[in-house]
């Protein structure tokens, strides 16, 4: 296997975990799962509630910037990057 | 001073500074004119694309449909944020390194293919003229409620601001008026959400206010407190849905998918130097959206326990000014039905008050009772939020006509020169139709511009995907995937929201899904039908598999 084609493996592998975190804490904690996380309070949030209109938008911002950096360090990696 | 000196002298402030920044960013190539000459900061371009992205509807109208909507409002909280990580993960920094102009060029070049081309510029054409009609209403609107002009010249005024620095500038001139317009809507919607939250909290952090006990009601939790007056009244708690969770799901994906597919914003990440920062600016951006994502929510349940708590079964007589002030405008009505004198506000045939949503944006501050100064930042702002996203959707117009058309389809020996003549007319004239349509709305620009995050995930959102991430895909599986998935949901949108084909009620919807949510359906469709149809045709050249090897690596730097 090429130089390219490991990169690009190793991609798609941070691609896969990042959007499948995505999907737990949008569409499973905020949409799926929101009657039962509706439930627990923290604060005077109900969990799914707060999932649907506040942590999941915390997480995405998060996800973008850890994959940055991820990447960022591959590209050094493979020497795409200086 | 007066609410109207205070915005005459705010908005005269911004305007003149977006002004200045057209005659200092004058261009003078196609490159400049189309993609600021790509060498845009990640800083630069994310602020630039928050502008660019959050419009009239996120500034004014989203915190009031939340504020009705409760729970339900998420879709649009997470559906117009989720987006961008599939925006970073998927496509911002591929398209960088393919390092062209415009979105169909890339899937016209990918393709091998003038008629993906002419199929991609059709759909461009189609979701940016949706979408921007409503941005030159919502400029006019803001003029006309705040500086008492005509909704007519509000809207003229608007065009020749945008007019100015996009003919002037091109995407130059945009991206840094668009700097400028991140600063000042952020700053006009943050300072009515912080002084609210302190007011009714204590808390000067709106995000965690909501969820914070009231001053006024010692231990008891805001959105308790929202839930039991919403219940009491005879609506749906607060923090639950109304619409089934199926719908949420469909919808809150069909506006992720379609944020991602939206050609305006994926334009953005044309500016870039390199690969690595339009990862980096992607995130930039979704930072300083978010700030203004997270507050609307609590602005919405501070708006709509303020308004439940100021008017709802209190004697008209003794209602604050602000109300009969917005009753002029026609945003508030009442209509005594019993003749007790008293605001009767419920969910059933007794009531008696009519809210427009808008209003929870543009007079919470007056509700709160906020200095004269803060209600003119918010028409500062609004207008801020209409303008930056007008002109980003103007460029994708004219760079679709100009150079997708003219250069790449119909006249290809055209000089550069000629080019970018063109792409000023194009633009000119993309103005002039978005300020038709912005004085004489047809009555489903509403409507529609909600689908157009439907249309974008059902055409140009799998034919990215795949040009990037299955070389095998070939130009017939795109090209039938993206006619079938617009089709459908073009179909979809006609039968329930027009009528079309037999109509149809919430009842008949396939699998229950709202034709806001049917862009995921679509979008699926179109994936399996490019695969089927990609299986039964030719094999794609080997000159563009090496393309796309070229485009999953990042440059040497």
């Amino acid at each position: 296997m090429d130089k390219s084609e490991k990169y690009w493996k190793i991609n798609i592998k941070y691609v896969k975990i990042l959007l499948t975190i995505w999907f737990v804490f949008s569409f499973l904690f905020g949409i799926i799962l929101k009657d039962f996380l509706n439930e627990f309070s923290i604060a005077g949030f109900k969990l799914g509630f707060w999932f649907a209109q506040q942590g999941s938008i915390y997480v995405f911002v998060i996800l973008i910037f850890v994959y940055v950096k991820l990447m960022n360090n591959l590209d050094k990696k493979f020497g795409f990057k200086k | 001073m007066s609410i109207q000196s205070w915005t005459y002298i705010i908005v005269g402030i911004t305007f003149s500074i977006y002004i200045g920044i057209a005659i200092w960013s004058r261009v003078q190539s196609t490159k400049e004119f189309y993609v600021a000459g790509g060498d845009v900061g990640a800083w630069a371009n994310g602020m630039a694309t928050a502008a660019d992205w959050m419009s009239a509807a996120s500034f004014i109208s989203m915190a009031g449909i939340i504020s009705f909507a409760g729970y339900d409002g998420a879709v649009y909280l997470m559906g117009w944020t989720g987006g961008y990580v599939l925006l970073a993960l998927l496509l911002a920094p591929y398209l960088r390194k393919f390092g062209k102009f415009t979105v169909p060029e890339f899937i016209g070049d990918r393709y091998y293919s003038n008629n993906a081309r002419l199929v991609a510029v059709f759909c461009a054409l189609l979701v940016s003229f949706t979408y921007v009609a409503g941005q030159m209403r919502g400029v006019g609107i803001v003029f006309s409620r705040f500086l008492e002009v005509d909704i007519d010249i509000g809207v003229i005024i608007g065009m020749l601001i945008v007019l100015f620095y996009a003919v002037l500038g091109g995407m130059k001139g945009i991206t840094y008026t668009q700097v400028a317009q991140y600063c000042v809507l952020i700053f006009a919607f943050m300072v009515p959400a912080i002084f609210i939250s302190i007011q009714m909290t204590g808390n000067p952090i709106p995000q965690l206010g909501f969820g914070s006990e009231l001053i006024s009601e010692h231990s008891t939790y805001l959105l308790d407190k929202l839930d039991n007056l919403n219940v009491e009244l005879g609506f749906n708690e607060y923090t639950e849905n109304t619409k089934p969770l199926i719908d949420v799901f469909a919808i809150t994906l069909a506006l992720m998918v379609g944020t991602a597919g939206l050609p305006h914003v994926i334009v953005r990440f044309f500016t870039v130097k390199k690969v690595s920062d339009a990862r980096k600016s992607a995130g930039i951006a979704l930072l300083l959206i978010a700030i203004l994502y997270t507050t609307a929510p609590a602005v919405a349940a501070f708006a709509r326990t303020n308004l439940l708590e100021t008017i709802s079964t209190k004697p008209y007589s003794e209602i604050p000014q602000w109300f009969k002030k917005w009753e002029n405008t026609g945003l508030i009505k009442f209509d005594d039905l019993n003749n007790d004198g008293m605001i009767n506000y419920s969910n059933d045939y007794s009531n008696e008050l009519y809210v427009d949503r808008d209003i929870m944006v543009l007079a919470n501050p007056e509700i709160a009772n906020l200095p004269n100064w803060v209600v003119a930042l918010v028409a500062a702002g609004g207008l801020a939020a209409a303008l930056s996203t007008a002109a980003g959707l103007l460029l994708v117009i004219s760079a679709s006509v100009s150079h997708d058309l003219i250069k790449r389809v119909y006249y290809p020996e055209i000089s550069e020169k000629g080019e970018l003549i063109a792409a000023r007319i194009s633009a000119f004239f993309a103005v002039c139709i978005a300020g038709y349509f912005g004085i004489n709305p047809p009555g489903f620009v509403a409507a529609v511009v909600a689908l157009a995050f439907g249309l974008a995930a059902a055409s140009f959102f799998p034919a990215i995907v795949m040009g990037i991430f299955y070389k095998q895909m070939n130009k017939e599986g795109a090209i039938a995937g993206m006619l079938v998935g617009i089709s459908l949901m073009v179909f979809y949108m006609l039968k329930f929201k027009f009528n079309f084909f037999g109509g149809g009620s919430v009842d008949d919807y396939w699998f229950g899904i709202s034709p806001e949510g049917f862009g995921s359906v679509a979008m699926v469709v179109n994936f399996v039908i490019s695969y089927i149809v990609m299986k039964f045709t030719s094999p794609t050249p080997e000159k563009i598999k090496k393309i796309v090897d070229n485009i999953r690596i990042p440059e040497y730097e």
